[in-house]
């Protein structure tokens, strides 16, 4: 049912953990629906994403999604991280079941409310040209 | 790799002993067991002895069995049959929320036609009393069917108090007994079971056989209209090697019945302690002690199903979850949720069923595997950080 690449990510995910450093840090998802991702980003001053983390309560798709996402965006602009679409994570994990493309759909609104985050904890308003590209889900509240 | 098959409640192994059994009836005996010729009644002769077989170990009556292609036809026969030909006894059906599709499906399909259906809700160990039967019990109440043990929790249900209710009551009682058979004793007579269903591949038979035992003098139509077959009861050519395979397996089942109940009960508990101690944040699901002998199920908190079973599998463990996302569905399991578990909880959850070839050393390894795995994904889960903080 798995791609050999999701199988990868989720048996060897990248940037696993939390960022102790990070200046952006975004939750996306509930536990009701059975998966959480939290998305932690450190950007520098040029506005480059130096260094991601994640983690993640969730299925094989979802560890997996999120361990690409991050992947895609380390070493990335602003920019560039919201270009990333959930179409774009599902081809560079080889697909996803399609009952699990809701995983990459969260994967993308993680880095996006993580830069939201960003902005907010800098205390600037995003830039108008990043607004629209920056729209995603309100962040559900997690139950515990 | 070490391989360990943990999931006998979804299907067994087919016993050696069993095949041996059947072999001639995939080779040699190949006749129609309706035909009056020597190769018609070699296969009969089959079907017969599965028949006294299967009899015996119910304490049925010969013509109290009717096989059938699996569990969920004997399931659907019962409620089917009875809303149709007793009609004009009632049109009121109860049964519980845990029970399997089979049964919840076609009550739901009952409905639409004219049927009131009550589901009576389990407690948190997922259990029904016979109190509760009874006072459900209306004067248009036509049959109470009530699982025999959860496919999912293997809590076993207070059969014999609830057949006693309703033979007392007059209301026809039947129990889907498919993870019950072959593993725990049954007596419909001693019970008051007037329906039951089973199926052979839960107990070391092969796929594609069932039976359903019905007591002399209920009479109910058959869905699979044709022949004479199961003396019309239950149409289409008999499957010769699968009922033999079916007989051989029951009678497989119920000579090792004690000892294997011991053996199983010992390996689970050793599960559970070992589940208990080395790993913390879980919950038993199901009854500690009225659960089936093989039955062992746990929600790991703070991480998912799925992904558990996945990190299993790479470790040659084959588990089952009640997580939605094994289920293809949003929602997770019903039986976990009818228990009261939250849906976090529910997502978490690992069922682990043992088989008649279990070691210890089986038990052990899955023990280890599944501390690791709890380990690596509660290391991943945001949920996690919360709780050690606190």
């Amino acid at each position: 049912m798995y791609t050999e690449k999701v199988l990868d990510h989720f048996s060897n995910p990248r940037n696993m953990g939390e960022l102790q450093d990070a200046n952006g840090v975004g939750m996306v998802g509930n536990a009701k629906c059975g998966d959480i991702m939290q998305m932690f980003l450190k950007i520098d001053d040029d506005g480059i994403i130096e260094d991601v983390g994640f983690k993640t309560f969730g299925c094989g798709a979802a560890i997996a999604t999120s361990s690409m996402a991050t992947e895609m965006i380390k070493g990335k602009s602003i920019n560039e991280a919201l270009n990333l679409s959930n179409a774009a994570v599902v081809e560079a994990l080889e697909g996803l079941p399609p009952q699990k493309i809701h995983c990459s759909v969260l994967a993308e609104e993680a880095v996006k409310a993580a830069l939201e985050d960003y902005y907010k904890r800098k205390g600037v308003d995003m830039p108008e040209e990043l607004k629209k590209k920056a729209e995603h889900k309100d962040v559900h509240e997690v139950q515990e | 790799m070490r391989r360990v098959y943990m999931d006998n409640a979804a299907t067994t192994s087919l016993a050696p002993e069993v095949l041996e059994q059947m072999m001639p009836y995939l080779t040699n005996i190949y006749g129609n067991p309706s035909s009056v010729h020597s190769f018609g009644r070699e296969a009969k002769a089959g079907v017969d002895k599965a028949r006294q077989q299967l009899a015996k170990a119910l304490n049925a009556e010969l013509d109290e069995i009717i096989f059938t292609g699996c569990g969920t036809e004997s399931d659907n026969t019962v409620l089917l049959g009875v809303a149709e030909r007793y009609k004009s006894k009632g049109n009121h059906i109860i049964t519980t929320n845990i029970e399997h599709h089979a049964i919840l499906h076609t009550c739901e399909y009952l409905e639409k036609h004219g049927c009131e259906v009550t589901y009576l809700p389990v407690d948190e160990n997922g259990m029904v009393t016979a109190e509760q039967v009874k006072n459900a019990i209306r004067d248009n109440t036509v049959l109470v069917s009530v699982m025999f043990a959860n496919n999912e929790v293997g809590t076993i249900m207070p059969i014999a108090e609830i057949g006693k209710v309703c033979k007392e009551k007059g209301v026809f009682f039947h129990t889907d007994a498919v993870q019950a058979v072959g593993h725990v004793p049954i007596d419909v007579k001693a019970m008051n079971i007037d329906m039951l269903s089973l199926s052979a591949h839960k107990f070391h038979g092969p796929k594609g056989v069932g039976a359903l035992y019905v007591r002399r003098g209920i009479r109910l139509p058959s869905h699979i209209m044709g022949g004479a077959q199961e003396r019309g009861r239950r149409a289409g050519t008999e499957n010769t090697a699968g009922i033999v395979g079916l007989g051989a397996a029951i009678e497989l089942a119920c000579s090792n019945m004690e000892e294997n109940a011991r053996r199983m009960t010992a390996l689970r508990n050793r599960l559970m302690e070992g589940i208990e101690r080395e790993i913390p944040y879980v919950k038993l699901n199901g009854h500690r002690t009225e659960r089936l002998p093989n039955n062992v199920n746990y929600s790991i908190k703070f991480i998912e199903g799925e992904s558990i079973l996945l990190m299993l599998d790479m470790n040659g463990i084959a588990a089952s979850s009640g997580s939605a996302c094994t289920s293809g569905s949003l929602d997770p399991s019903h039986v976990l949720l009818a228990l009261g578990l939250p849906h976090e909880i529910a997502h978490g959850s690992v069922r682990l069923t043992l088989g008649d070839d279990t070691t210890e050393e089986d038990v052990d390894y899955v023990i280890d595997v599944l501390k690791k795995t709890a380990e690596r994904l509660r290391a991943m889960s945001p949920l996690y950080k919360g709780q050690i903080n606190k």
